[in-house]
């Protein structure tokens, strides 16, 4: 059993969880994910690290809940624990590998949206913890779901924005890019992490303006070591398994189409009716672009 | 003529058994075991050991049987396999023990894997604990992987005196044994997992949600005190035809259908995890894995076919497992071969584009090459695709391991028929070195290298 520390709410229907799970906090890097087990019956859930401490063994995951499982989860608590907690899966973020004094000279630009924001963090943190400072906007539909600010704003140049405009810029992410980039910044890399059809919107912006991105997919998964070959997707014209090869990928090579209606897969028309019922107040991503997983 | 007619076993009911997951083949029961072993002619120089990849002493056993004692029946099994439940059930007996029996000469050879079921089944419901098992010696053993060669290898050890845990990445133990083949001719709580708790009996430990080369690598196992490393990591990696519309939607590899099934229990309405099939089925390839697909996805409801591009003949399939599955209904669609699958505008599969195929002059492997009749493309309608097709080692633990070698089909090499890789204190077997073959053929593996890996570590230290 790996027992929950700390459960805590970060914003209407956003959770988080700090797991005891020492052999994954020992080698988890920025990047890389988890799946989670609820008990006998569940199934298994990837989920993003979104922070970890190794010598408290610990490793912090934060998500939304947009079906069965992931509201199941949200009702456990402080004391709870979880059946099955498996990790690290998939490849860490490429400049963990990175040459550091190359790192350095690089301008990166990271893009969180809605409970993207979560899996952002470790990465900008490992960045400050590494003499890098990058920039970052964090995408909300509104102010309320604005999350980790503080954290962000301790260890990058954060820019936040909403939809709706109740809370510092308006508007949606790709609006801040062009919005930066037109007031004179340069980036020489983005790394953008959110709904898949933000994502996606990203990648043709930043496709018009030459610079490389690296997105975070998450398809449906099975067992997250290349057993199954359910989270098969598309890159650069190749078949590639987001639960090995990725998740994250060259945004500008990923087939987000085919992604976008794989992830429906087993979208079944009462999964259908809660995310109607969640995204009336919390829009599934909050990156303001899509109006939903749909 | 009795002595050249099988004795006849129970199956479920075809028409029944299409609606649950219960197990197909009843057993024999005692009388029908006794009648069947009294067939032996106990051969003096028996034709059918030298055809069992463990030697087990066939006629031995099947005297005990026919003795009625059930016991020594079982100990003599326990002596050769640790699994003998699993291989009289999964073993392709027709092409190993039963194919050379003298019986088969004149008749039907000897019902040797029905009988091994019987004594083995017979020893799993009495709860005995076979074998004897030595004093601790206080040296720790390492295995990863809890499929049959990682269970084999560590219950060998275990019984050796040595202190054994099994790492293992998913959250249940057993490998193909749970996630691949089906309930309905394994069944998992009565047989695979009753297993599991015998080697847990012998004192090995087991870890599960343990990826070796992502929450531990190999070095660190050693790091943590244990003196040698076995790998039992199997073949998991699905192969795909790459053939266009192979990501549509209602497309699946044979392992995430059966792990859906058979891991996650998706049949049971209970369970959380779901499972998609729609109302007909084609699955390609004509292997176990094949068969296992198609008669899992006939028990959800659909109408299946199996796509395969050579013939009858050629099936690799276990024969019981063929001609079950044409008892079931499946329709076999022989010397047919998918070129693309075809979707509708939302990405779902409406479709499968197959081209006929005839047999040629003989390939590789002995088999008539099948070659596609030019213009003879055909289309029809289908749900969904299951693809069957075969699996590869995954290569993480060789990358993630520095100095252990791999083909390059990502087998693990070895540098002696005993389990050794090229690197000293680790050893392999299964379908990691051996590509995806059989349960007895992993379990054997195992075993070999536990012997190794007594004798490595005996030769290394001296308080033995
Ligand atoms: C590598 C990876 C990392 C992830 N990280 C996070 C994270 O940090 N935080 C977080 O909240 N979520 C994350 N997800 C998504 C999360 O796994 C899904 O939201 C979860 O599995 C849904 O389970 P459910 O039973 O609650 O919903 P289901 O009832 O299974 O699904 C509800 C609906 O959501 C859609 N859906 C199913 N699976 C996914 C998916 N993987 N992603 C998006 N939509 C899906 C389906 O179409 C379905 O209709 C990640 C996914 C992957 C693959
Ligand atoms: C559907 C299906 C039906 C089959 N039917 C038959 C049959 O009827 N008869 C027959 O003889 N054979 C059959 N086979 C083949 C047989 O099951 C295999 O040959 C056999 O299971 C191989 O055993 P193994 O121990 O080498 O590997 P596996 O059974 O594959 O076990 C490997 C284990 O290692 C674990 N693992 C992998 N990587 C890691 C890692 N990095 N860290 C920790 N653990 C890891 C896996 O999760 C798995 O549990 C079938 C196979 C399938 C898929
Ligand atoms: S282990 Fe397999 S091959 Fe050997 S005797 Fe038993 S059924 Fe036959
Ligand atoms: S060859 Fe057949 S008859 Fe002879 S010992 Fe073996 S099983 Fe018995
Ligand atoms: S989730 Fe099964 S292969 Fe990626
Ligand atoms: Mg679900």
């Amino acid at each position: 059993m790996y027992k929950i520390l700390k459960a805590d709410k970060l914003a209407a229907n956003i959770y988080r969880m700090v797991v005891d799970a020492p052999r994954v906090a020992k080698h988890c890097q920025p990047g890389q994910f988890i799946i989670v087990k609820l008990d006998e019956k569940g199934e298994r859930i990837p989920l993003t690290i979104c922070d970890y401490d190794r010598e408290k063994g610990t490793v912090t995951i934060v998500f939304q809940p947009i079906g069965e499982s992931t509201t199941e989860m949200a009702q456990l608590q402080t004391g709870d624990a979880f059946e099955d907690f498996v990790g690290p899966l998939g490849q860490p973020s490429e400049f963990v590998t990175e040459d550091l004094e190359e790192l350095k000279k690089k301008r990166i630009l990271f893009v969180a949206g809605g409970v993207g924001t979560a899996p952002v963090y470790p990465q900008v943190k490992w960045l400050h913890e590494h003499g890098v400072t990058a920039d970052a906007i964090i995408g909300a539909k509104t102010k309320d779901l604005v999350i980790l600010e503080k954290e962000f704003e301790e260890v990058c140049n954060l820019y936040v924005t909403t939809d709706d405009g109740s809370y510092k810029r308006k508007g949606m992410v790709t609006q801040t890019i062009k919005d930066l980039v037109e007031e004179g910044k340069q980036y020489d890399v983005c790394v953008a992490i959110g709904p898949m059809i933000m994502m996606k919107f990203v990648c043709l912006l930043t496709k018009e303006l030459g610079i490389h991105t690296i997105v975070s997919m998450n398809p449906i998964m099975v067992d997250g070591t290349g057993m199954c070959g359910a989270c098969r997707l598309t890159v650069g014209g190749e078949v590639k398994f987001a639960c090995v090869d990725g998740p994250e990928f060259d945004g500008h090579l990923v087939d987000f189409d085919q992604a976008m209606k794989r992830q429906q897969m087993y979208k079944t028309e009462e999964g259908r009716a809660v995310l109607k019922a969640k995204e009336g107040d919390t829009h599934h991503g909050g990156c303001g672009i899509c109006g939903g997983d749909k | 003529m009795t002595r050249f007619t099988r004795t006849p076993i129970t199956y479920q009911d075809p028409e029944k058994r299409i609606h649950n997951f219960d197990e197909v083949c009843l057993g024999y029961t005692k009388e029908e075991a006794i009648k069947e072993a009294k067939r032996c002619i106990q051969c003096k120089n028996p034709t059918c050991v030298p055809l069992c990849p463990v030697n087990i002493d066939i006629p031995g056993f099947i005297k005990a049987i026919a003795e009625e004692d059930f016991k020594k029946a079982a100990e003599t099994l326990a002596e050769y396999s640790a699994l003998p439940a699993v291989c009289g059930r999964v073993c392709p007996q027709e092409d190993q023990c039963e194919k050379t029996c003298i019986l088969g000469k004149k008749g039907e050879p000897i019902a040797i894997g029905k009988l091994e079921r019987f004594a083995a089944d017979w020893a799993l419901e009495q709860g005995l604990s076979l074998g004897k098992t030595k004093e601790p010696n206080g040296h720790k053993v390492a295995v990863i992987g809890s499929g049959p060669a990682g269970v084999t290898c560590a219950g060998e050890l275990a019984k050796a005196g040595y202190e054994v845990k099994i790492f293992e990445a998913l959250h249940e133990p057993g490998g193909v044994l749970v996630y691949g083949i089906p309930e309905f001719r394994l069944p998992a709580d009565d047989i695979v997992q009753v297993e599991i708790e015998n080697l847990k009996k012998l004192g090995v430990e087991i870890e599960t949600n343990v990826i070796v080369g992502r929450t531990i690598t190999v070095d660190e196992i050693f790091d943590e005190g244990y003196e040698a490393i076995f790998i039992g990591s199997g073949a998991g990696l699905p192969i795909f035809m790459n053939i266009p519309g192979e990501n549509l939607n209602g497309v699946f590899s044979a392992n995430e259908f059966l792990t859906r099934n058979n891991l996650m229990k998706a049949f049971r309405s209970d369970m959380d995890t779901p499972i998609k099939v729609g109302n007909k089925v084609a699955v390609v390839g004509g292997g176990n894995v094949a068969m296992d697909a198609a008669r899992t996805a006939k028990r959800l409801g659909a109408e299946v076919h199996v796509v395969y591009r050579r013939t009858e003949e050629e099936l690799p399939a276990r024969e019981e497992e063929v001609e079950n599955a044409m008892e079931e209904g499946i329709i076999f669609d022989f010397l047919t071969n998918p070129v693309e699958i075809l979707g509708d505008d939302k990405g779902w599969v409406r479709g499968i584009k197959c081209v006929k195929m005839e047999l040629g002059e003989p390939d590789a492997s002995g088999r008539r090459r099948p070659i596609p009749i030019e213009g003879s493309e055909f289309e029809f309608e289908v749900d969904s695709v299951i693809m069957a097709l075969g699996t590869s080692p995954n290569p993480l633990i060789p990358r993630t391991t520095e100095g252990l070698n791999t083909d390059e089909r990502n087998r693990i090499k070895l540098v002696s028929e005993k389990g050794q890789t090229s690197r000293e204190g680790i050893f392999a077997g299964g379908d990691n070195v051996t590509g995806s073959a059989t349960v007895i053929l992993a379990m054997g593996a195992g075993k070999e290298a536990a012997k190794s890996i007594d004798e490595y570590i005996k030769s290394k230290a001296t308080n033995i």
